[in-house]
């Protein structure tokens, strides 16, 4: 049977026929879709959330050396949270098939870099395979299983956006039923202390040069011949990118495997050709390569380092072909950057954090935009768990005075992902940071994925709940307050008397996600015939408050959900709430 | 062939459910079908895109500046952003309604007057009032589908199919307005 299927579901489908049991992951953009899949339609398969990406990709080692199939993923910047395991997993190898799904983000569409994570394949030794769309995706799983276990290696499955989340047709397979293969104690193998290392490091550099072997002869590499006097090497969405742009006026060495990439093939293909290019997006992964053997190729000097590729571009830049024509309105096209959600709980944290000139270290989730005008509040987002850190390190900098003008905003998520170990460095080593947890009771920006703190798991079932305020105080902290982020008086006054203590302090900002089905705005907010036009709520930035165009301010109802934030702002009572 | 038609809107319109209503019924055509979605950050209220690409073999997912055959527009200002995507000869249906970004909302920016005249003399433009017959079908929220139905009349794929495609794929309770709003559009 065919079907429609998301790249992200193409892997999830693969995993399950593959016969995996288990899977563990912290959501990331653009890789969450495939352990959501996991758990909505493979009930055969044990899957979680966990905490962060390290933890993931140790639940799943562990249920690889235990003999079962296992897989973690994350995005590109989860891989750097993972890669502790990873580098020593590459010497323990693997038991049972292991597989690493990384998602790459070219063009940084829900991310804070553009990393190329096939630079990771290469620094720690395991192979990486990459498919260009979704039926690629759920052979290729299989085949990482295969690989896995026959070179007894963990095996890196990099996507992109582009893969990630496009849909195209998969033909369906039945599950392959596995049996636990067995768990026999072996110290000298997963024991890795440096005389255990050593024997290791021996056993990783013969695999890689098996695998190095393997991929001058693998179906994952293959070589189509057009009798084009253009070569192009390509690999991923790129291949597909160049495949619509050229057409059968080039041949192609479409890799699937480039991490250890093939030498022999490569230097075979460029051999029959006058011109090759290697079209890659991001670093010059292969081309390095190439150029490192000795094949003359054309690469990163016609092709962009950034962004995403086009099969436009492709087309201009090999065979110097025109775009076609296009229609243009020769006027200014205001952007339109993504914002806070209407009723969002995070626009009265930052509606007050902005008051009171505050400096906000930041973090990553939905609550990055509140660095977004006219709330532009945020001075900091580098990655998960840095507003506690950095901030302590602002503090430690700047002194005692700089620190009662400084907060944290973490999400609860995020806090549980790494923020919880910065703030026990606050404790420890004497700060008095004020770090506010902004508990929307989901992890949002993903797409509402259960975590640690909302009391269910991935499925739904009720577990126990780690409470925020248990755990503050656990570690140290005295002062934890919890405060509602929408009653903005008690807010402000909250957050002005925790900055004034001269010790570490919490307030966790308390209010649901205004997206999740549990939380019931109804109506919604009008701005009465008195209003003053004193345009205090459009300091909100909320979508659905705009100028009427006469002085004034309008409501947009078909934006506006009625959660009544505009009505606590304005100080003459002039918005009213209707049903 | 390939036909190669865009879905583009403000986060949160629906234009997902759109696409993916757009592209399980071109599956059961026949063709090689791609949808290109976007999900994450993009999806908070920012513009949003996706592509839905069939034919008897499709590579890339994505659609270029002027390779469009219909541009299906959510929003004003979100087709006047993608006039440049159509085709020569291609086809924009777009909603006549009007939300206002971040940038004009705080006034760094202003909404520009008369798109859908302007887009009109430069294109084939069907103009339609998407909120009012979705607000007529039940739910201001049906707004993708009523645009899916005026699209679905601009295909040769018959009726029959779209409304097998929406069967199984909106939620139960909400089939009957989609339904209703499917056919608004339809018999536009």
């Amino acid at each position: 049977m065919k079907k429609l299927l998301l790249g992200n579901a193409a892997v999830a489908r693969g995993a399950y026929e593959a016969g995996v049991r288990v899977v563990s992951s912290y959501p990331g953009t653009p890789s969450t879709e495939i352990t959501e899949e996991i758990a909505a339609s493979y009930p055969e398969v044990y899957c979680e959330w966990a905490p962060n990406e390290k933890v993931a990709g140790e639940v799943a080692i562990g249920a690889a050396i235990g003999g079962a199939r296992a897989m973690s993923c994350m995005k590109h910047v989860g891989l750097n949270v993972m890669a502790d395991p990873v580098f020593t997993m590459s010497y323990i190898g693997a038991n049972a098939g292991l597989v690493f799904c990384v998602a790459d983000d070219p063009g940084m569409h829900s991310s804070q870099n553009e990393q190329d994570s096939r630079h990771y394949a290469e620094a720690a030794k395991i192979t990486m395979l990459e498919p260009s769309d979704s039926a690629e995706c759920k052979q290729f799983t299989k085949i990482a299983y295969e690989l896995s276990e026959e070179y007894d290696t963990p095996v890196f499955l990099r996507l992109s956006t582009r893969v990630s989340h496009s849909q195209s047709m998969v033909e369906l397979e039945d599950r392959e039923e596995r049996e636990l293969l067995p768990y026999e104690k072996n110290i000298g193998k997963y024991v890795m202390m440096p005389g255990n290392a050593k024997k290791q490091h021996i056993v990783v550099e013969e695999r890689q040069a098996r695998l190095a072997e393997y991929a001058n002869t693998s179906p994952l590499n293959r070589v189509e011949d057009n009798g084009a006097k253009i070569g192009v090497i390509s690999s991923g969405i790129t291949y597909m990118y160049a495949k619509e742009a050229l057409g059968d006026k080039a041949d192609y060495l479409k890799l699937g495997m480039v991490y250890p990439l093939p030498e022999k093939l490569i230097k075979d293909f460029a051999a029959k050709h006058d011109k090759v290019y290697v079209i890659e997006e991001l670093d010059p992964f292969i081309e390095n390569f190439c150029r490192a053997a000795g094949v003359d190729v054309i690469g990163k000097e016609i092709f962009t380092l950034l962004g995403e590729y086009t099969p436009t571009m492709i087309k201009e830049a090999v065979l110097g072909e025109k775009a076609p024509d296009y229609c243009e309105l020769a006027e200014n096209i205001p952007m339109r950057p993504p914002v806070l959600c209407a009723g969002c709980p995070h626009r009265g944290t930052f509606y007050v954090l902005k008051k009171l000139g505050l400096v906000v270290a930041g973090d990553i989730g939905c609550y990055t935009l509140g660095a977004v005008a006219p709330l532009a509040s945020v001075d900091t987002t580098i990655c998960m768990g840095a507003s506690v850190s950095a901030a302590h390190g602002m503090a430690k900098a700047r002194g005692k005075d700089f620190n009662k003008k400084l907060v944290s905003v973490i999400g609860d998520s995020t806090f549980m992902h790494s923020g919880i170990t910065g703030l026990v460095d606050i404790v420890y080593n004497k700060g008095a940071n004020t770090v506010i947890i902004l508990d929307n009771s989901i992890t949002g920006m993903t797409g509402h994925q259960d975590n640690p703190t909302t009391g269910y798991t991935i499925r739904k079932e009720p577990t126990k709940q780690v409470n925020l305020i248990t755990l503050c105080k656990s570690v140290g902290v005295e002062r934890v307050v919890v405060a509602d982020p929408f009653d903005l008086k008690n807010f402000e006054q909250v957050v002005k008397a925790e900055l004034e203590a001269d010790e570490p302090s919490v307030i966790i900002a308390q209010r649901p996600c205004a997206l999740l089905k549990t939380v019931k705005y109804t109506g919604h907010c009008k701005i009465g015939e008195d209003c003053r036009k004193c345009k205090l709520c459009m300091k909100l930035g909320c979508p659905a408050i705009s100028e009427d165009g006469a002085g004034g301010v309008k409501i947009d109802v078909t934006q506006c959900n009625g959660c009544g934030l505009c009505v606590n702002v304005c100080p003459f009572g002039c918005i009213k709430k209707e049903d | 062939m390939t036909k190669n038609i865009m879905i583009v809107g403000v986060g949160g319109q629906g234009t997902l459910l759109a696409s993916r209503i757009l592209g399980n019924t071109v599956i059961n055509e026949g063709y090689d079908v791609k949808v290109s979605e976007v999900h994450g950050m993009s999806q908070r209220g920012g513009s949003v895109v996706t592509y839905v690409k069939y034919g008897d073999a499709v590579y890339s997912p994505i659609i270029d500046r002027g390779e469009a055959d219909i541009i299906l527009a959510f929003e004003q200002l979100e087709a006047m952003r993608a006039l440049p995507y159509l085709k020569k000869g291609g086809k924009m249906i777009a909603n006549n309604q009007k939300i206002n970004p971040m940038p004009v909302i705080i006034g760094a920016a202003e909404y520009p007057e008369n798109i859908l005249d302007k887009i009109a003399k430069e294109v084939d433009l069907t103009a339609v009032d998407a909120l009012s017959l979705a607000e007529q079908a039940g739910n201001f929220k049906a707004v993708n589908v009523v645009l899916i139905g005026v699209m679905a009349k601009s295909t040769d794929i018959p009726y029959e199919n779209w409304i097998e495609t929406i069967k199984t794929t909106v939620p139960p309770k909400f089939l009957d307005v989609n339904l209703k709003a499917f056919d608004l559009g339809y018999n536009l």
